[in-house]
C-alpha cells in the first residue's frame, strides 16, 4: 500500500525526515512510534499526498503522490493530528460536506453520514453544532469523517492524544473493526500501549530516522528483557546505589527519578538488591514494554 | 458500516470549486441572518442617507451629468459596497481557513486541490455579491433610483468589481501568518480612502490633478465608471473596454498570486 525508500523531508535547512524506508502491506496496522519532533507527522503528510517529498521514492496505493495526488487522496482517509472540523456546521453537515469533495452523491453522503454517526456514537448529537462538542467527540467525528469515502488506507496521526481512557478504548475498538473489514491502518503515536494494542508492525522513529522495525513483541524480545525491575529512591539517594546494583541485571538504565534493571526475573533481582542493603522508596516488577525498547534505542524516554 | 460503496473519486476542477461553494452554502443557510446587516441593511442606509437625505441638498449639475444625486450615487454605492464586502470576505475568513478553523487543510486532504479551493472561494464571493446586489437593486428600485433596465447589468458590474478586489486580497491573506493586523490597516488606509475618493460620491475631477492617479489605479473607480455607464449612459465603448480590461487585469494578477500563495501555504 505504501512503499518508501530513502524518503527525505526538509523544511528549509532543517531535515525533519532523514531517509526512511517503509513498506506497508495491505490489511495490516502499521505504526510510527516516536517522541515529539521525530518526524511522524511529516511522514504522514507525505503519505497523505499533501506534502511533497524532498528526496527519495514514495508510492502510495501504487501511485506517485507528486503526480497523482488527487487520485491517491480520493482513496485515502486522513485523521490529522489537529482536528480541522468546520466548527460552525453540525456534526451531520461536517460529514456530508466533506463527503461531497470525494465526488459522492448527495443521497450517498446522507446515508453514509447516518452510518458513520452511528459508528462513532454521535447520532444523538447529529444536528448539534460542532463547536461545543467535547474534545473526544470532535476526535471521533474527525475519524468518522475520514471514513466517508470508504478509504482503502486510513492515516491516523495521534488518533487518541488528549482523550480520556474510555474514549481511547472506544476509538481503539472502532479501529479494530475497520481493520477486520480489511482497511489498512497507519497510526502514529507516542503512547506505547496504543502501539502495542493496535499495530501489527511498527517502526520506532527518532530524530527523523527509523531506529528499529518489527512487531511489538519482536521488538520487545530483541531490545529488552522479559521483565524490568524499577527502583525508586528519595531525591539524592539514588546516585550511591547505582554501583551496588549494576551487576544484578543484563542491562541497567539510570533515569533521573529511578533505576531500571532489565532481567529475566525481576523478583530475583529485587531479592539480591535487598540482600545488598539497597532500600528503595518503592520497587516494581513489570513486563518490558515498547517504552523500554525506545529507551534502549535512543537513550531517552518516550513521553517526557 | 459496509455500504455498497462507490469509493471516493476525483472530480473536475469546476465541479470541485462548486463543491466548495456548496459547503459555504450549507453554512450560509444556517447563518444568513448574521450577514443581513453588512450585505443588506448597510448599503440601504447609505442609499437613503446619501441618495435621498444628502442628495436633496445637491443641485443636479455638470458633475452629476444633470441627474439627480440619487440617480448619480445609486450605481456607485452598489459597486463600492461590493468592493468592501469582497475585501471583507477575503481577509479574516480566508485567514481562518489557513490558521484558526484550518478547514482549508481539511479540504486539500481530499481530492480537491489548493487551486480549486481558491476557485471555490472566489466563486463563493461572487455569488454572495450577486445575491446582495440583486436585493439592493430591487430595494433601490422602490426608491426610484434607476432610470432604465441598465439596473440589471449593474449587478454584474458590481460583482466583477468586487471579485477583482477579492483576488489580490486573498493572496494577501494567504501570506498572513499573524493575527491579521494588516487587514485593519488595509481597511483603514486602502479600502476606506478608495470608497471615498474613487468617484463614488463625487467625480474624481474634484481631486487635485497630482493625486488623481490614485483614483485611476483603484479598481473601484473603474467599477464606478462602468456602473454609471450601464445605468446612466454617457460612457464610450473604448473607455468602457478599458475599465473592463483593467478589472480583468487586477483579477488575473491577483488570482495568479493567490494561487501561488495558496499552494505555498497548503502544500508544504
Ligand atoms: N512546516 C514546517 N516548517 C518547518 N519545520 C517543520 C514543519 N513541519 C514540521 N517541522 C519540523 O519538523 C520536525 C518534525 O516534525 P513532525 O511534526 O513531523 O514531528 P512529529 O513526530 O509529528 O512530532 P509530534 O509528536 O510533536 O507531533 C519538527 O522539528 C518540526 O519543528
Ligand atoms: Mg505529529
Amino acid at each position: 500500500m505504501v512503499e518508501a525508500k530513502a524518503l527525505v523531508k526538509r523544511f528549509g535547512d532543517f531535515e525533519a525526515v532523514r531517509g526512511i524506508d517503509v513498506h506497508v502491506r495491505r490489511g495490516e496496522a502499521f505504526g510510527f512510534l516516536g517522541p515529539n519532533g521525530a518526524g511522524k507527522s511529516s511522514t504522514m503528510r507525505m503519505i497523505a499526498s499533501v506534502s511533497p517529498r524532498t528526496d527519495g521514492e514514495l508510492t502510495v496505493l501504487g501511485l506517485d503522490p507528486d503526480r497523482e495526488g488527487p487520485r491517491i487522496r480520493a482513496r485515502l482517509g486522513v485523521v490529522p493530528q489537529q482536528d480541522n472540523l468546520d466548527s460552525e456546521l453540525t456534526v451531520r453537515q461536517n460529514l456530508q460536506v466533506y463527503g461531497r469533495y470525494f465526488g459522492l452523491s448527495r443521497s450517498h453522503v446522507r446515508r453514509r453520514a447516518a452510518e458513520l454517526m452511528e459508528f462513532a456514537q454521535l447520532t444523538e448529537r447529529a444536528d448539534d453544532e460542532v463547536e461545543p462538542l467535547s474534545g473526544g467527540m470532535k476526535r471521533r467525528l474527525t475519524i468518522a469523517r475520514s471514513l466517508v469515502n470508504d478509504p482503502e488506507l486510513l492515516l491516523l496521526d495521534e488518533p487518541t492524544t488528549g482523550l480520556d481512557p474510555q474514549a481511547r478504548h472506544l476509538v481503539w475498538d472502532r479501529l479494530f473493526r475497520l481493520k477486520s473489514q480489511g482497511v489498512t491502518l497507519i497510526v502514529t503515536t507516542h503512547y506505547m500501549d496504543e502501539a502495542e494494542q493496535l499495530c501489527d508492525r511498527l517502526v520506532v522513529m527518532d530524530g527523523g530516522r527509523i531506529a528499529a522495525e518489527g512487531s511489538p513483541t519482536e521488538l520487545i524480545r530483541r531490545f529488552a528483557t522479559r521483565e524490568v525491575l524499577e527502583l525508586r529512591f528519595a531525591p539524592g539517594e539514588q546516585e550511591p546505589v547505582v554501583g551496588l546494583v549494576d551487576d544484578l541485571a543484563d542491562r541497567v538504565e539510570v533515569l533521573p527519578d529511578r533505576i531500571l534493571l532489565y532481567t529475566g526475573s525481576g523478583e530475583a533481582a529485587l531479592e539480591r538488591a535487598h540482600a545488598r542493603g539497597v532500600r528503595p522508596v518503592s520497587s516494581l516488577v513489570r513486563r518490558s514494554t515498547l517504552e523500554d525498547v525506545f529507551l534502549r534505542l535512543t537513550g531517552r524516554s518516550l513521553v517526557e | 458500516m459496509t455500504s455498497a460503496a462507490p469509493a471516493g473519486r476525483v472530480v473536475g476542477s469546476w465541479r470541485a470549486a462548486w463543491l466548495r461553494v456548496e459547503g459555504h452554502w450549507t453554512w450560509y443557510r444556517r447563518y444568513w441572518t448574521s450577514t443581513l446587516y453588512s450585505t443588506g441593511l448597510q448599503p440601504l442606509l447609505f442609499l437613503v442617507a446619501m441618495g435621498i437625505g444628502f442628495g436633496s441638498q445637491v443641485q443636479p449639475g455638470a458633475a452629476t451629468g444633470g441627474l439627480s444625486y440619487l440617480h448619480y450615487v445609486a450605481p456607485a454605492l452598489l459597486a463600492a459596497t461590493a468592493a468592501q464586502g469582497a475585501v471583507g470576505e477575503s481577509t479574516f475568513p480566508v485567514l481562518s481557513g489557513f490558521k484558526w478553523q484550518k478547514d482549508y487543510l481539511a479540504v486539500t486532504a481530499t481530492p480537491v486541490t489548493a487551486g480549486q479551493l481558491l476557485g471555490g472561494q472566489l466563486l463563493w464571493v461572487a455569488l454572495r455579491l450577486l445575491l446582495a446586489g440583486i436585493v439592493y437593486v430591487l430595494v433601490a428600485l422602490a426608491f426610484g433610483a434607476w432610470l432604465n433596465a441598465g439596473a440589471a447589468v449593474v449587478v454584474l458590474v458590481a460583482t466583477a468589481t468586487g471579485v477583482a478586489c477579492a483576488a489580490p486580497v486573498m493572496a494577501l491573506a494567504a501570506t498572513t501568518y499573524d493575527e491579521g493586523a494588516r487587514f485593519i490597516t488595509l481597511f483603514r488606509f486602502v479600502v476606506m480612502p478608495m470608497t471615498l475618493f474613487s468617484g463614488t460620491f463625487f467625480p474624481i475631477t474634484q481631486i487635485p490633478g497630482a493625486l488623481r492617479w490614485l483614483a485611476w489605479i483603484s479598481p473601484l473607480w473603474h467599477g464606478n465608471e462602468l456602473a454609471r455607464g450601464v445605468t446612466l449612459g454617457g460612457l464610450g465603448v473604448l473607455p468602457a473596454l478599458g475599465h473592463v480590461v483593467f478589472l480583468l487585469a487586477v483579477f488575473t494578477a491577483g488570482g495568479l498570486a493567490a494561487r501561488h500563495y495558496f499552494y505555498r501555504r497548503l502544500v508544504v
